[in-house]
């Protein structure tokens, strides 16, 4: 980095200090984030507050062009001011499916009206969005999908069933998989866009194991998606699918960071485990792990920041594998912990007799197994960082 | 697989036709379902009573068959295999071997019957801390006249709301962390100044806080020697965790059984998803693991029957070793389903979420680690 830019950047992160200090306000500071549930959001005023004046900035989606409302920042722009956001306490308060996963795809691959369309109401929070990828037969061998689109003119009409939609039930759109062309696998499938409130669209909530019923079962029935939402070129969804997936490995992977509210493994050993007179933590075999834990969360860490620095434009690629696995991996191994160091009351399911940060580390723990499921499974992610990556040979087992 | 003795093998028969077919995992499922306070089904309890489960550890001129831990092994297996709740392993096993081990003949008299019969349910009040230290007892039992006044609280009972009978570590001399000057005592669960709080847990167990408020009780409420209660109930936490480790055995076999059948049945990229060598080395991992823990379960069992010095060495080896097992078996359970696997539906989550407690429940992997290198002399 030249010293002119590293200038600018100095000013960039004074800039960005001033206007968190006038706009986050000072009684969201060290407090809570709101819930990030696919569900209805219940704001207090000041969240609404800041969720408006962030829409308003653009800096919930920092690297999107200014002309869609995002904040049109650089990469290293955007990097200073996650971390002023980070130093001042202050959150995104946007999240979900179109932040992660489909608005950047959009930004790549999408026509410009259905970018002035689209990209906004992302920027400002405004839309839900879920993924109808997943069908029943067709999980991690995604590409064999049943889902039919007949070309009807001046629409496509949709039928078929997709499953474990995250978030169906809450979403007002969908961006979905479909065949156009029962001859080919790949090249038969094309990504559509699709109104949730279409008629035709019904939505089964399953329960999850976690207790909570954050996704569906979704079925099409002569479903009338109107051909301006088509993304890319006819029976060509599957390189948009692949693209979609990696920025959503990318954002898994993020989610490896633990939430505010939890308290370090550190910490809470102290606490529940107890300190030796040499002040190290008094079950040896506990803190070797607990050390283990926290060097693989530093080095995966430090993984991310290199990757972000060594891909100019910071968006994902082929590493993205790694960073999922390796993420999910990590934060799967701290949920674990996290129970083992409460022992009993690493147990608790609800009620009177636990503390709500015990409660909430057997919920966290529970979801967290999805992690390695959704995203492509981390096996198919060993299969791409093995094939893709590595050049290995095509196994004659799969 | 142990050598087993006719009788031995057909309970392990009778055990294992009454789990499969009377009590799967459904009957499990609808009791959680249906929110039963116990955290277990009273109607299946009594069915095992009546089939003399309970009495299996207890003599026979007090109501049992005496058959011994490998039997009592086997029907715990059985058992856990379809995740069945019962007070099997907290009033048959741990209280009953407390009993047997250091009862008067009144005390054994007055107790060891019912509970071979299933009337009486009786548990271990152990701990006061979330995690397992059986040498942290607060409790105090405080002289009063010619008997005691209980003060103080127990946490996580097993089966500790509906028990009518509470074997409970006191302290009578020293501090917390002193395994001198602990006593046991015989706790009925009616006594004045007793209270219990449910607890509701993720594997839905019977589960409960005790708190003492003075509770008074005689002399004859002391089971074996006052102050020196610990070394009692070391060698019947054993028991219990000689028997946790076969249930837990049984529980993971069973979750093995179901992956591999899935292995079987699930077709991905045109081809059954257990003919990709990624799953198929880590289906054969499993297998060796449970092999190795069907092993240490065993030879736990039998070194307690046969009255062998290595019982202790060998019940922490067992419930380590299970509790390693039993969640690598319930977690690729979950992996290998993919998305099913996530859902309530499916039995996977059940088995996911009974291998933490019982892995929490009378010390978890660490604690026998530590205990095990302990007893070895290092
Ligand atoms: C909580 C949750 C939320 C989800 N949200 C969404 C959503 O919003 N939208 C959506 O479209 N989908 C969603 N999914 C679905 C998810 O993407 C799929 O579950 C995933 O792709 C795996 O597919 P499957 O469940 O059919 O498992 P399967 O593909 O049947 O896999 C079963 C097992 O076989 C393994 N396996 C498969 N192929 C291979 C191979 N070649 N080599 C080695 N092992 C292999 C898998 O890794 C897995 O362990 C969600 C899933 C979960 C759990």
């Amino acid at each position: 980095m030249t010293d002119v830019a590293a200038d600018d950047l100095d000013a960039f992160r004074g800039e960005a200090c001033a206007w968190l200090a006038e706009n986050f306000p000072a009684s969201l500071r060290g407090g809570q984030d709101p819930t990030r549930a696919p569900g209805p959001q219940v704001l207090t005023p000041d969240q609404t507050l800041w969720k408006q004046r962030m829409a308003d900035k653009g800096w919930a989606t920092p690297t999107w062009p200014a002309a869609y409302g995002g904040g049109g920042l650089s990469a290293a722009q955007a990097r200073a001011l996650q971390q002023e956001m980070d130093r001042t306490g202050a959150y995104n308060p946007m999240y979900g499916m179109g932040l992660m996963m489909l608005g950047p795809t959009l930004l790549e691959v999408a026509s410009e009206a259905q970018k002035a369309r689209h990209i906004p109401p992302i920027v400002r929070g405004e839309v839900r969005w879920c993924q109808g990828f997943s069908e029943p037969g067709a999980g991690s061998d995604l590409a064999s999908l049943a889902t039919r689109a007949e070309d009807r003119g001046d629409h496509f009409l949709v039928n078929g069933q997709k499953t474990w939609t995250s978030g169906g039930q809450y979403a007002d759109w969908c961006f979905c998989l479909v065949r156009t062309d029962t001859a080919r696998k790949h090249a038969g499938i094309s990504f559509v866009l699709f109104d949730m409130k279409t008629p035709g669209v019904e939505v089964r909530p399953m329960k999850l194991i976690s207790g909570a019923s954050p996704f569906c079962e979704t079925f099409l029935t002569d479903v009338v998606v109107p051909k301006e939402n088509l993304v890319g070129p006819l029976n060509g969804g599957w390189d948009i699918a692949k693209r979609l997936l990696q920025h959503e490995r990318t954002g898994i992977s993020g989610n490896a960071k633990p939430a505010a509210a939890d308290v370090p493994l550190a910490e809470l050993a102290k606490r529940y485990v107890g300190l030796d007179a040499a002040g190290r933590l008094a079950e040896p075999d506990l803190r070797a792990r607990i050390a283990a834990n926290d060097m693989a969360a530093h080095a995966f860490q430090l993984t991310a920041e290199r990757v972000l620095k060594e891909t100019k434009s910071g968006s994902p690629s082929a590493g993205s594998s790694i960073l999922k696995n390796a993420g999910t991996r990590m934060g799967q191994e701290r949920d674990e912990l996290r129970l083992e160091i409460l022992g009993m009351a690493g147990i608790g399911w609800e009620g009177e007799g636990f503390e709500d940060g015990e409660l909430r580390a057997v919920r966290t723990w529970l979801a967290g197994k999805a992690t390695t499921i959704y995203g492509g499974s981390q096996e198919v992610q060993s299969n791409i960082i093995s094939k893709r990556i590595l050049g290995l040979p095509e196994s004659t087992q799969g | 697989m142990a050598i087993l003795t006719e009788e031995q093998a057909m309970l392990r028969d009778m055990a294992k036709g009454w789990a499969q077919e009377k009590n799967p995992v459904a009957a499990f499922r609808r009791m959680r379902d249906s929110g039963a306070p116990l955290g277990y089904d009273p109607v299946a309890w009594r069915e095992m009573a009546q089939m003399g489960w309970a009495g299996v550890l207890i003599p026979e001129d007090h109501g049992g068959s005496d058959f011994g831990y490998l039997s009592m092994g086997l029907l715990l297996e059985e058992t856990g295999r379809t995740l069945t709740a019962s007070p099997l392993l907290a009033s048959a096993v741990a209280a009953a071997s407390t009993l047997r081990l250091g009862g008067s003949d009144a005390q054994k008299a007055k107790w060891l019957p019912t509970i071979a019969a299933g009337e009486t349910v009786a548990t271990l009040a152990v701990d006061e801390g979330p995690r397992h230290a059986p040498g942290q007892v607060a409790l105090r039992a405080e002289r009063a006249g010619d008997g005691y006044r209980l003060f103080g609280a127990k946490r996580f009972v097993l089966e500790g709301e509906g028990a009518d009978l509470l074997i409970v570590s006191a302290r009578t001399a020293g501090d917390p962390g002193d395994l001198e000057g602990i006593t046991l005592f015989l706790v009925p669960g009616d006594a004045a100044g007793l209270t219990r709080a449910r607890l509701s847990l993720a594997d839905c167990r019977g589960a409960a806080d005790v708190f003492f408020d003075g509770v008074a009780l005689g002399d004859d409420a002391v089971l074996g020697t006052p102050g020196e209660g610990f070394a009692l109930l070391d060698k019947a936490l054993d028991r219990a965790r000689a028997g946790l480790a076969a249930e837990m055995l049984g529980a993971a076999s069973q979750a093995f059984e179901a992956t591999v059948d899935y292995l079987k049945t699930r077709v991905q990229f045109g081809q059954l998803i257990g003919s990709f060598q990624a799953l198929q080395h880590r289906a054969g991992r499993m297998f060796m693991e449970l092999e190795l823990t069907r092993s240490t379960v065993e030879a736990t069992l039998a070194a307690i029957d046969a009255g062998s010095p290595d019982a202790p060495l060998l019940a922490s080896l067992a419930k380590a070793k299970a509790g390693e097992t039993f969640n690598l078996v319930s977690n690729e359970m979950v992996q290998m389903h993919g998305g099913i696997g996530m859902t309530d539906a499916h039995d996977a989550g059940l088995y996911l979420k009974r291998a933490r407690a019982a892995e929490a429940t009378f010390g978890g992997q660490a604690f026998h680690r530590d205990r095990y290198a302990r007893l070895k002399g290092y």
